[in-house]
C-alpha cells in the first residue's frame, strides 16, 4: 500500500484543524456504531468519508453536527473540546450540513425553509424583505434557478436538493458537511454543485463529503478517510491512491469485476406495452416487450419519464391511451393488486415513502406482500409467525442484510439494507417480472454488488427484470437491452453488443436542445 | 431548466386559490338566507350570529394552533366547563368572604377560572411533547378528568352569587351595539394573525407541524412549540368559558359540552389540515361565522335541532374530502 496513513499528530498542518476526533466510541444498545474513531478536518480541504452502509459515516457526521451524542472519546471543534453539542449550537459555531434525507418542511415556501430556525427579525416582526434579498443573493451565487416563493412540496426532487444545499450555505460557515448531495441531481446540476464546492474550499472552508460515487471522489477529494464496520481504517491523500485501493480498503477484499456477467436466455414475452400514453403526460407512445431471462434497462436523465414507465407497469399511473398486456391478457384499469396477481413485482426508488413501513419490524416488512400465501398463514385468517420468522432469517442470511435483529424497525437500517429488505419482500412470493426503479440509489458499493447478484440470480432463473436507472454505467452493464428515454419518449433501443456508452449518450440529448441548454447556462 | 412551475392557472383560478372556496360559500349562504328568511337580516339576529361566531372563533383559534403543530385538543370543551365552575366558585367564595369591591372579585374570579385551564393546558402539552403520548389519548384523559372535577365540585347544580358587574355588564353589556365577546374575538384574531404572518413563533408552529424531525435538525426546540400550542389552546378555551359563564349568569359543569366537536369542525372547514403544518386564522374566523350562520339559518327555518347536527356533519365531511382531493391532485398520485 503506497498510501500515507496520516493519523493525527503524524502530519503537521498549518493552523489548527477545524474538526478533530479521537478515540470516539458510540453504541446503540449492543450495536457498536463507532469504535475508536478518529478523524481530522483542516481548513481548505474536501475530506471524503468513504465506507459501506453501516460503516458509521452517518453516525460520525451526526456527531459532528450535534444531532447525536457520543459515549466516550474526544471531539474538538475549532480547537475547543466539546460535550453536549446541540444542532443549534453547532450551527451557531459555523457547522452547516446538507442532509441525505430531506430536512425540509413540504408545506412551507423555499424562502421559509431556508431561514427556518434563523429568521431575520426587526423587533418582533420578521424582516421579510431583508430575507428575500438574502435568498436572492445566495441563489444567484449558487446559480440555482429557484423561485423563493414556491412551495417545497411543488418542487421536483432535484430542486428540493438544491434548496437543501442553499439552506446550508445561507449563513457563513466554516465546516460544511454534504451527505451524498448528488443522489438526485442530474449530471449538469451536479457539475454546478462541484464548482461551488471547489469555490468554497478555496475560500478556506473545511468540507466533509460523503459519497459512494468514484468520479466525484476523484474530482473533489483532497483526503479520504475510509471506515469499515464502525472502525477507522485509514486516511489517504487522494493523489496517492486509486479507486482499486479505496475499494480494497473499504471492503477488505479485492475489487475485480464490478458488474456481474448475466447469462441471456430470452424466453417468452411476459409484459407488453402497446403504444401507451400516460394521463399525466410524463411518458407517451410507449411500445416495448419484456421477456423472461433477460434484463431490460431504461436509461435517461432524471425526469425523462423512465420511472413513470415502471410505475405504469405496476398500475401506479393512469393510462390515457394504449394497452398493457401481461402474459397475453390485457390489463384493463390497471392497479397494484392486479399487477401483483399477474406476478409483477415493483421496487420503488423512494423507499421511505413508498417502499417500507418504516416503523414496523423487518419481519413485518418482508412478508407483508405475501400474507395471503398459504406458506405464511394458518387457515384463512391466522398468521404463521414461525414461517414469517423463518423466511426473514433466511433472507437476512441470503441478502446479507445488516440488522440488530429480526424485530428491528425498518428505519433503523441503512440505505442499502433498506433496499435489500425490499428485495426480500419481492422474493416472498412467486413473481415473473421484477421492476427496479433506481435499484442502487443511495447505496454503497458492497450493497450494490449484492443487489447486482440478486438481479443476476433472478434473471438466470428465467425471470424478467426491468431496471430504470440514472446511473449510466449501471444500466449499460446490467442490461441486455437498453431503451433510452428523453422527455417522455423512447428515443432509442440498443441491443447486446450495441450497448455502449457513446451510443447511449448520443440518444440522451437532443442535439439541438443541448446546444440551447449550453447557451442558457453560459454565465 | 426552470424551477418555476410551468402551468400558470387562469386568473379566476388564481384568485380562487388565494381566497379559497369558503368566502364564496359563506356569501351564497347569507344571500340565500336573506332572500328566504328576511328575519335573518334583523340587527338583533345578526348580533346573535356574531356573538355565537365569536365564541366559536376564539375556541377554534386554539384548536387550530394545536392542529397546526400536528395534534388535537379534545379537552377544550371540558376546559370551558372547568373554567366556568371554578370562576363562579371563586367569585361566590370571595363574595361570602366579605370582599366588597366588585371589580376585584371579577378580576380574581376570572383568574381563578383561568388557572385550572392553564394547568390542563400545561399537562396536555407536557404529555404530548415530552412524554410523546398520542395527543388524542392525552386530551381524552384530561377532558374526562376536567369534566369529572367540574361535576364533582358543583354536585350537578349551577352556581350563582356572582357580582352584577360580571353577569350583567360583561355577560349582556354592549359597546357600540356589540357584545364584549365580539371585541375579545377580534383581538384574539388580530394577535394570532400577526403572530402567524409576522413573527418567528408563528412560523415555528407551522414548521413543527409540517415536519417535526426537520425542524429539530434546523435547531428548533420542537417540544417548546408543541407545548405552547396546547397551553394557548387551553387558555383560549378558558376565556370562552368565562364569557359563557357571564352570559348564562351561572357556573355550570355542562357548559361547552358541544364546543370540542364544533371547534374541530370549524378548524377543518377553515382549511386547517389534520396532518399539521397548514392553517390560517382568518379562514378559521370565516369558518366560525359560516357555521354560526348555518345553524342560525336552520333555526330560523324551524328545522329541528336534531337535523342541525346531521347537516353540520355532512358539511365537515365535504370539507375534509375537498382537502384530501386537493392534496392528492397536487401530489399527483393515483
Amino acid at each position: 500500500m503506497n498510501a500515507t496513513s496520516t493519523g493525527p499528530g503524524v502530519v503537521s498542518t498549518p493552523g489548527t484543524p477545524l474538526v478533530e476526533i479521537s478515540h470516539l466510541d458510540k453504541s446503540y444498545g449492543a450495536f457498536k456504531a463507532l469504535e475508536d474513531m478518529q478523524f481530522e478536518l483542516r481548513p481548505g480541504e474536501v475530506h471524503v468519508l468513504f465506507g459501506e452502509n453501516g460503516a458509521g459515516k452517518s453516525t460520525l457526521i451526526q456527531i459532528i453536527c450535534g444531532v447525536q451524542n457520543y459515549d466516550s472519546g474526544e471531539y474538538r471543534l475549532f480547537g475547543e473540546a466539546l460535550t453536549g453539542l446541540t444542532p443549534a449550537m453547532a450551527h451557531e459555531k459555523g457547522v452547516s450540513i446538507v442532509f441525505q434525507e430531506f430536512s425540509l418542511i413540504p408545506d412551507m415556501t423555499v424562502e421559509e425553509n431556508l431561514f427556518l430556525g434563523h429568521e431575520m427579525t426587526g423587533g418582533w416582526r420578521l424582516a421579510k424583505s431583508a430575507m428575500r434579498a438574502k435568498v436572492q443573493s445566495v441563489l444567484s451565487r449558487l446559480g440555482f434557478h429557484l423561485d423563493p416563493a414556491a412551495r417545497v412540496s411543488s418542487l421536483r426532487r432535484a430542486h428540493q436538493q438544491m434548496v437543501e444545499i442553499a439552506k446550508a450555505l445561507l449563513w457563513d460557515c466554516r465546516v460544511l458537511i454534504l451527505d451524498e448531495p448528488t443522489a438526485s441531481l442530474t449530471d449538469q446540476e451536479a457539475a454546478q454543485l462541484f464548482d461551488i464546492i471547489e469555490q468554497l474550499r478555496d475560500e478556506g472552508l473545511g468540507i466533509i463529503y460523503v459519497s459512494h460515487r468514484m468520479p466525484e471522489i476523484t474530482r473533489l477529494a483532497d483526503r479520504i478517510t475510509v471506515l469499515r464496520d464502525g472502525k477507522y481504517i485509514a486516511t489517504v491523500n487522494q493523489c496517492d491512491t486509486s479507486e482499486k485501493e479505496l475499494v480494497q480498503l473499504m471492503t477488505g477484499r479485492s475489487f475485480e469485476n464490478f458488474f456481474p456477467h448475466i447469462e441471456r436466455t430470452p424466453g417468452e414475452t411476459v409484459l407488453t406495452f402497446d403504444n401507451v400514453t400516460l394521463q399525466s403526460g410524463l411518458a407517451e407512445n410507449l411500445s416495448f416487450e419484456v421477456r423472461r431471462g433477460e434484463v431490460l434497462g431504461f436509461a435517461g436523465l432524471a425526469g425523462c419519464g423512465k420511472s413513470e414507465v415502471l410505475r405504469a407497469a405496476f398500475g401506479l399511473e393512469r393510462i390515457a391511451t394504449g394497452r398493457i398486456t401481461a402474459n397475453g391478457v390485457a390489463l384493463e384499469k390497471h392497479n397494484p393488486r392486479k399487477a401483483l396477481s399477474n406476478r409483477i413485482c415493483y421496487f420503488p426508488s423512494d423507499r421511505s415513502t413508498e417502499g417500507l413501513a418504516m416503523h414496523q419490524s423487518l419481519t413485518f416488512n418482508s412478508t407483508i406482500a405475501a400474507l395471503d400465501d398459504p406458506v405464511f398463514s394458518r387457515g384463512k385468517t391466522l398468521l404463521n409467525r414461525r414461517a414469517e420468522r423463518g423466511f426473514t432469517e433466511k433472507m437476512i442470511d441470503k441478502l446479507k442484510i445488516r440488522t440488530p435483529g429480526l424485530t428491528a424497525k425498518a428505519d433503523q437500517l441503512s440505505g442499502g439494507n433498506k433496499q435489500k429488505l425490499m428485495i426480500a419482500r419481492g422474493l416472498s412470493r412467486e413473481f415473473d417480472v421484477f421492476l427496479f426503479d433506481e435499484p442502487t440509489v443511495g447505496v454503497d458499493i458492497q450493497a450494490k454488488l449484492e443487489i447486482y447478484d440478486v438481479i443476476k440470480a433472478l434473471t438466470e432463473e428465467g425471470k424478467a427484470v426491468v431496471i430504470a436507472s440514472s446511473e449510466l454505467a449501471e444500466v449499460m452493464h446490467m442490461s441486455h437491452r437498453v431503451l433510452v428515454m428523453r422527455e417522455g419518449h423512447i428515443v432509442g433501443e440498443l441491443d447486446g453488443e450495441d450497448v455502449t456508452e457513446n451510443a447511449v449518450l448520443s440518444h440522451f440529448f437532443d442535439h439541438e436542445s443541448e446546444s440551447q441548454a449550453e447557451e442558457h447556462h453560459a454565465p | 431548466m426552470t424551477a418555476i412551475a410551468a402551468s400558470q392557472p387562469s386568473r379566476l383560478g388564481r384568485v380562487m386559490k388565494a381566497i379559497g372556496i369558503l368566502p364564496v360559500v359563506l356569501l351564497i349562504t347569507c344571500v340565500l338566507l336573506a332572500l328566504y328568511e328576511p328575519r335573518f337580516l334583523r340587527t338583533s339576529n345578526l348580533i346573535n350570529v356574531l356573538r355565537n361566531a365569536s365564541f366559536l372563533a376564539i375556541i377554534s383559534a386554539g384548536q387550530m394552533l394545536v392542529i397546526i403543530v400536528g395534534g388535537f385538543d379534545i379537552s377544550v370543551g371540558a376546559i370551558v366547563a372547568l373554567t366556568s365552575v371554578s370562576s363562579a366558585l371563586s367569585m361566590a367564595g370571595l363574595t361570602s368572604m366579605g370582599v366588597e369591591s366588585a371589580p376585584m372579585i371579577v378580576f380574581l374570579g376570572c383568574l381563578g377560572g383561568l388557572i385550572p385551564a392553564l394547568i390542563v393546558g400545561v399537562a396536555n402539552g407536557f404529555f404530548v411533547s415530552v412524554m410523546k403520548i398520542s395527543p388524542f389519548m392525552v386530551t381524552i384523559g384530561t377532558m374526562t378528568m376536567a369534566a369529572g372535577i367540574a361535576g364533582y365540585v358543583t354536585g350537578g347544580t349551577p352556581i350563582y352569587d356572582m357580582p352584577e358587574l360580571f353577569t350583567r355588564e360583561i355577560g349582556r353589556g354592549r359597546l357600540m351595539e356589540l357584545p364584549y365577546v365580539v371585541y375579545a374575538a377580534v383581538i384574539v384574531l388580530m394577535v394570532l394573525w400577526y403572530m402567524q404572518t409576522q413573527t418567528r413563533l408563528g412560523r415555528y408552529f407551522y414548521a413543527v407541524g409540517g415536519n417535526e424531525k426537520a425542524s429539530r435538525l434546523s435547531g428548533l426546540n420542537t417540544r417548546k412549540y408543541i407545548w405552547l400550542a396546547y397551553i394557548l389552546s387551553a387558555l383560549l378555551a378558558g376565556i370562552v368559558g368565562i364569557f359563557l359563564t357571564a352570559r348564562v349568569g351561572s357556573g355550570e359543569a355542562t357548559l361547552g359540552s358541544n364546543l370540542m366537536l364544533e371547534s374541530i369542525s370549524v378548524a377543518v372547514i377553515g382549511g386547517v389540515a389534520l396532518k399539521g403544518g397548514v392553517g390560517r386564522i382568518q379562514m378559521v374566523a370565516l369558518s366560525a361565522i359560516f357555521l354560526s350562520v348555518l345553524s342560525n339559518g336552520m333555526s330560523l327555518a324551524r328545522i329541528d335541532s336534531k337535523y342541525h347536527i346531521i347537516i353540520i356533519g355532512l358539511v365537515i365531511i365535504i370539507a375534509v374530502a375537498a382537502e384530501s382531493y386537493r392534496e392528492n391532485r397536487r401530489s399527483g398520485h393515483v
